[in-house]
């Protein structure tokens, strides 16, 4: 298949939004490493870092779905020009709402520093959630660059991870709660978090599903891993 | 009931899916004297839906088009070898008078044809090679062919004017009035709207649109967007060959074929 357009104006506007879903991609990622640094190291600085970002992130979204809105217009894209367009535009709104998740952990941590809350809580579990998260973020946009629609079934089936250890982390913050009253409201916090992790799991997977919808053509959400891997064989 | 009893149907690349084919084409070749311009089509038209065939100047579309109502044998020189066949009849041997395969199969070119008479006796004029009608029927066909045309109210208080006086729009939807006024089965339209403005374009779009409850449509348009407008099914044809056929939505959005693919996004050259 020819890689080029007739018209090199349309391959230019594409190339342009795609590197500015990965620039976007970029600074979700970073907003969520500070979001977990803040959480490591209670840190009020990283949480200012969080905020910061958050206002980039939103203009880049809106910037970006002008762009798409364009080149619509101005093309009217088929096959898979019209599917990389809608999964540009999906994936902007899931990088938004990744960082919108990036901003409630930051929020919560906050919160928890300012109460002068007990340290010894279990963080350090949702540490291991968040970086699997993270993790899972830098792959769903390294296999959106790639096309690589092996790497999106690998993020589909790590997903399944982390909402395992979102399951346990509830399961032992019910156990503090019980054993220390005063644990409760940091706990919920805590808790809040570990959704915000799980949710940046979750946009991650919608990310991945993108990737399979974009270079086979079927639209694969609400589908079976055993379903999905039929599509890619 | 077992299951065993049931044959699914096999899935195949080709013949469409509609249940039964008004017009099907089997192994289709046409011959422009030593030019292969159409190489061994295999096609089925689904009844009462919208067919369009897109594809690159000189692929062949106009051609097979304009033999569905064997236009080409006004040219000695232009021969067909194969099956069209309308119902179930080959066309190509068919012994009907080819005047009443036509009254049959209804064409409209890409530029307007009004004939140089009065608008009503450019509806009227079809209808009374076929049918004997009082003079308050043919009122009654006229009237109904050109509301069908979506072009009764712009002309019905100047019937006796020339067909010529109206706008190309006008007199494109005039030429669709005539060509259904005869009550056709299938309405072939070759390129109808290239000479248009989107306005007329759109109004023939709609047309297109009520028509195909009763007629089985058929359009070649240069046009893409056109086609995935208003077609049920496409067909993208390239030198001769048809190379894909499917229903519109799925050849848009996800083409089996490489070569339509590199077509609709622009990637051909």
């Amino acid at each position: 298949m020819t890689e080029k357009h007739l018209s090199s104006q349309f391959d230019a506007e594409l190339n342009t939004v795609s590197a500015r879903v990965m620039e976007l991609g970029g600074l979700v990622e970073a907003q969520i490493g500070h979001a977990i640094r803040a959480l490591s190291q209670f840190s009020l600085e990283a949480v200012d870092t969080v905020a910061t970002l958050e206002g980039r992130v939103n203009a880049l979204e809106v910037d970006i779905d002008r762009e798409l809105s364009t080149i619509i217009a101005r093309r009217q894209p088929t096959a898979r020009d019209l599917r990389l367009l809608m999964a540009f535009s999906k994936a902007t709104a899931n990088l938004e709402r990744m960082g919108d998740e990036a901003s409630k952990m930051a929020r919560m941590v906050r919160s928890i520093i300012e109460t002068g809350a007990p340290r010894n809580l279990p963080t350090m579990d949702l540490r291991v959630a968040a970086d699997l998260a993270s993790g899972l973020l830098h792959k769903a946009l390294d296999a959106f660059a790639r096309l690589d629609t092996r790497t999106a079934l690998a993020i589909l089936k790590e997903d399944d991870l982390i909402d395992e250890e979102f399951d346990g982390f509830v399961r032992k913050l019910i156990t503090y709660m019980m054993e220390d009253p005063r644990t409760i409201s940091p706990s919920l916090d805590l808790l809040f978090i570990a959704k915000a992790i799980e949710r940046i799991g979750d946009h991650s997977k919608n990310m991945a599903e993108l990737i399979i919808y974009l270079v086979e053509g079927t639209d694969v959400r609400h589908t079976s891993l055993k379903e999905i891997e039929s599509v890619l064989r | 009931m077992p299951s065993s009893t049931i044959a699914l149907p096999e899935r195949s690349s080709q013949p469409l899916a509609a249940p039964e084919p008004k017009i099907t084409v089997r192994n289709l070749n046409f011959y422009y004297g030593k030019f292969h311009a159409l190489k061994n089509i295999n096609l089925d038209i689904a009844r009462h839906k919208v067919t369009a065939f897109i594809g690159p100047s000189g692929c062949g579309k106009s051609t097979l088009l304009r033999t569905f109502n064997r236009m080409f044998e006004l040219y000695p020189e232009q021969r067909a070898e194969g099956q069209i066949l309308l119902d179930g009849e080959n066309l190509l041997t068919s012994k009907q008078d080819v005047a009443l395969i036509r009254a049959k199969i209804g064409m409209v070119f890409q530029k307007p044809t009004p004939f140089p008479m009065s608008i009503y006796d450019n509806i009227a004029f079809g209808v009374k090679l076929f049918e004997s009608l009082s003079a308050p029927e043919m009122d009654e066909r006229v009237e109904w062919a050109l509301r069908k045309a979506a072009l009764w109210g712009e002309v019905k208080d100047k019937l006796g004017q020339s067909g010529a006086s109206l706008s190309g729009g006008q007199q494109q939807r005039l030429c669709i009035a005539r060509g259904i006024a005869i009550k056709p089965e299938v309405l072939l339209l070759d390129e109808p709207c290239s000479a248009l403005d989107p306005i007329s374009t759109a109004k023939i779009e709609e047309l297109i649109a009520e028509l195909k409850s009763e007629y089985t449509v058929v359009i070649v348009t240069h046009n893409m967007q056109q086609a995935a407008r208003c077609s049920d099914y496409t067909a993208y044809m390239y030198l001769g060959d048809l190379i894909e056929v499917g229903e519109t939505e799925q050849l848009f959005v996800k083409p089996r074929r490489s070569e339509t693919e590199d077509y609709i996004t622009g990637r051909f050259g």
